[in-house]
């Protein structure tokens, strides 16, 4: 008898939870960093980023309204998954990004210990950039960090994991939901985490990954007016398209994290601003008297 | 018994006291300079009495300006000590005290408010401005935003004719601190007071450059925006522009914060305190004329107490008195230009049309200025016009619900996000409607408060960054 022959994985999207084929029904060659074919990807169509922001936006309600301690949980289940699939993931890199397997396992061991990282701050980003203010006045005065809403991520077209947990943890640590537009080269850690998000505990809609080309489907996502904020980190260099997006963004005043000259170093510490970007303050008065 | 109604005798405050010059230049690089561009006169809106005449800059003032900002940037204001700045900004605190009187006749004289409003309200709020920002300035590295925070450079400022001190003070006082240098356009119509400030800047001895007022119109605004010597926007005003600044900024390094419309649901619940609840609607859309932009436009009722509580703004609003802004007395002063008045009647005539009620206590109006009465509309939904655009004026709209949900569900239906208000004695339900408005303000049982600690500014299309407080730093440091 002949070998065995593998059984090969249809990969696909992530929209409300489910794993959808493209509404388009294209797809698009994935290849290994030597240029061999892996497998096709799904090729996400304006459409399915439409339906993605639109199981986004229903999955804000009830994801933002959930207790920090309980987004914290979830987070670090998700990173309880990878750790194991650990294999899967190594692999994955492997073949996207062309890495020795020591140096891929690093690579993953990074991306979750960034969501453990991030899994931390759930409870406590309010109390670092949330107040209590002073009034000239009996009045008592807190100001909150508040989630903005549905959250455009352009994923990174380097770093395929460690850049896309970077981008994506900080989004819905705080409470957003989020469409994410993967890396067009090397998506399929990306089509990976999703199988890990659907097997963790993060209700559907609340991420949402569309594999495909940035480049296509950005404007609509950019321009859509149920977006409310977008992540430009995956164009890092293209300053022409990073200028229209951001001419599109401005029609409902989307929350712009500008596209970086270059990808950024994902092993530094990312600080705050990932997580301040997308947040908004609310401030709340009230009378002290009797 | 005579039944008339207690009256108060007129009670002007004196304009004596106020020297304004027949015409005024630009204040570039420490100095009044003339502009290169035309000129244009700014009003008083409850007289229409020519005021002065303004200088409007160009291009060539614009840069001109920027110029002498990089430079007091780089060569004195952001090499000095925090504390050293601190000193200037005191000083600046203390003389808008000390002129305190002036600022708010000219403020009303220029920008038609009533008195009582410029000099209780507005002037003590600018100076408590530059008194919390002085305190910053040497203490930015324990402002929450690491070890070594770094002022951005050049600030482009661009504010409203609303609150024309208190705008200048919200923009100018956290960029100081953090070591900023600015170039700011006061509004077309209210340019007097920035003109005055500049005066302060001189008499505090602030080093030349540090801050440069240059008048003008839209234009002048653009060409500021454009200039690619700024490395940060600083606006408040209308969505539209804003709009129209985030496009031009696109593709650049300039930081940008945008302060911009409202269209605010101030929300009574059937247990609310009704009296206090109609002080906080008046004062929420009739104080400043209505030219707020974080007013309480749109009043949601629960329906069971709608009778009761219109029956009593309604008496109240009758109370209001409308006239001279310099007169103590005067609750409700001039629209500012005429082309507001224009739009307030547009809106208010198309309410109307569209089938709302209309009502305004009966009140003699001025022969000559702007003026529009306070008014509001019953029966109003929420396709309306007047309940989804911002009127900028003193016109209510007024919508029923019956449950929390469906307040919440109405106070959230508009693009903008910018403050609301919520009247009940019950705590649990403030902090539940509180957690589901998106809104940057809330006011609870109160309205239309502001203090230089507490961080304003908006969700959604109202615009992006907060002023004011620690979170008000944010906007001028990196």
């Amino acid at each position: 008898m002949s070998d065995r022959i593998d059984v090969r994985k249809t990969y696909k999207l992530y929209i409300g939870g489910a794993f959808p084929r493209s509404e388009s029904a294209y797809s698009y060659e994935v290849k290994d960093s030597k240029g061999k074919f892996v497998a096709n990807a799904a090729l996400a169509s304006r459409k399915d980023a439409r339906d993605a922001v639109i199981a986004a936006r229903k999955a804000f309600g009830s994801w933002s309204g959930k207790t920090a301690y309980n987004r914290a949980q979830i987070l670090y289940r998700i990173a309880e998954v990878m750790e194991d699939r650990r294999p899967q993931f190594v692999q994955a890199v492997v073949q996207s990004e062309g890495l020795s397997p020591t140096k891929a396992e690093k690579v993953v061991d990074a991306a979750i210990d960034r969501l453990v990282w991030y899994a931390g701050w759930a409870d406590k980003i309010t109390q670092v950039v949330g107040n209590a203010n002073p009034v000239a006045g009996p009045f008592f005065n807190l100001s909150t960090p508040e989630p903005t809403g549905v959250v455009t991520v352009l994923a990174p077209q380097e770093s395929s994991l460690l850049g896309l947990v970077s981008v994506v943890a900080p989004v819905i640590v705080t409470g957003n939901t989020v469409v994410v537009v993967s890396s067009y080269d090397r998506p399929l850690p990306a089509v990976n985490l999703a199988e890990v998000l659907a097997t963790s505990d993060v209700p559907g809609g609340v991420v949402n990954i569309l594999t495909g080309s940035a480049a296509t489907i950005a404007p609509w996502l950019a321009a859509h007016m149920d977006v409310n904020a977008i992540d430009l980190t995956g164009i890092a260099g293209d300053a022409g398209l990073a200028t229209d997006l951001e001419v599109a963004a401005a029609d409902n005043l989307k929350r712009v994290r500008r596209a970086p000259a270059a990808e950024p170093d994902w092993t530094t510490d990312p600080g705050l601003e990932p997580m301040t970007t997308f947040l908004e303050i609310k401030t709340v008065w009230h009378p002290i008297g009797v | 018994m005579a039944t008339t109604p207690f009256e108060y005798a007129p009670a002007p405050e004196s304009r004596s006291i106020v020297d304004i010059k027949p015409s005024y230049g630009l204040f570039v690089n420490g100095e009044f300079v003339d502009g290169h561009g035309k000129s244009f006169k700014t009003i008083s809106p409850s007289t229409e009495e020519v005021l002065a005449e303004i200088a409007e800059a160009d291009e060539a003032d614009v840069d001109a300006a920027v110029r002498a900002a990089r430079k007091a940037y780089d060569k004195v204001w952001s090499r000095m000590p925090g504390r050293e700045r601190a000193k200037y900004l005191y000083r600046i605190a203390r003389i808008i005290q000390e002129r305190s009187r002036e600022l708010a006749v000219l403020e009303s004289i220029d920008n038609g408010k009533p008195i009582k409003e410029s000099r209780d309200v507005d002037i003590p709020i600018v100076a408590a401005h530059f008194f919390y920002y002085a305190g910053w300035a040497d203490k930015l590295e324990y402002a929450g935003r690491g070890t070594d925070p770094q002022p951005l450079g050049v600030a482009g400022q661009i504010i409203p004719w609303n609150f024309p001190l208190l705008m200048l003070a919200w923009k100018i006082a956290p960029a100081l601190a953090c070591g900023n240098t600015v170039v700011l356009k006061p509004a077309e119509t209210t340019p007097l007071t920035a003109l005055l400030f500049a005066e302060i800047c001189q008499q505090a001895d602030l080093p030349p450059g540090v801050v440069n007022i240059i008048t003008g119109a839209g234009g002048t605004g653009q060409a500021l925006v454009g200039h690619p010597g700024i490395d940060k926007v600083a606006f408040t005003g209308s969505t539209d522009v804003g709009k129209a600044i985030a496009r031009t900024v696109a593709g650049t390094d300039k930081k940008v914060t945008l302060e911009l419309g409202g269209k605010a649901a101030n929300i009574v619940f059937d247990d609310a305190p009704l009296d206090q609840a109609v002080e906080g609607i008046v004062t929420g859309i009739f104080f400043n004329q209505g030219h707020v932009c974080c007013a309480g436009s749109r009043l949601l009722v629960q329906e069971s107490i709608a009778d009761e509580l219109l029956a009593k703004l309604k008496r109240r609003m009758s109370t209001l008195r409308i006239g001279d802004p310099l007169d103590k007395n005067t609750d409700i002063g001039a629209i500012n230009s005429a082309e507001q008045l224009a739009r307030i009647r547009e809106l208010s005539d198309i309410g109307e049309a569209e089938g709302a009620g209309r009502w305004s206590p009966e009140c003699e109006l001025p022969s000559h200025g702007f003026w529009f009465p306070p008014t509001l509309f019953t029966g109003v939904t929420q396709a309306h016009r007047i309940a989804r655009e911002e009127i900028f004026g003193p016109v209510l709209s007024v919508l029923t619900f019956r449950t929390p949900a469906e307040a919440v569900e109405k106070a959230n239906n508009t693009p903008y996000g910018l403050s609301a208000g919520v009247w009940t004695e019950k705590g649990s339900l403030i902090l539940h409607m509180a957690n589901q408005l998106r809104a940057g303000v809330v006011w609870a049982n109160t309205f239309n408060k502001f203090d230089p600690t507490s961080p304003f500014g908006g969700f959604k299309e109202s615009g992006y960054g907060r002023e004011g407080g620690r979170h008000g730093l944010e906007a001028y440091l990196k």
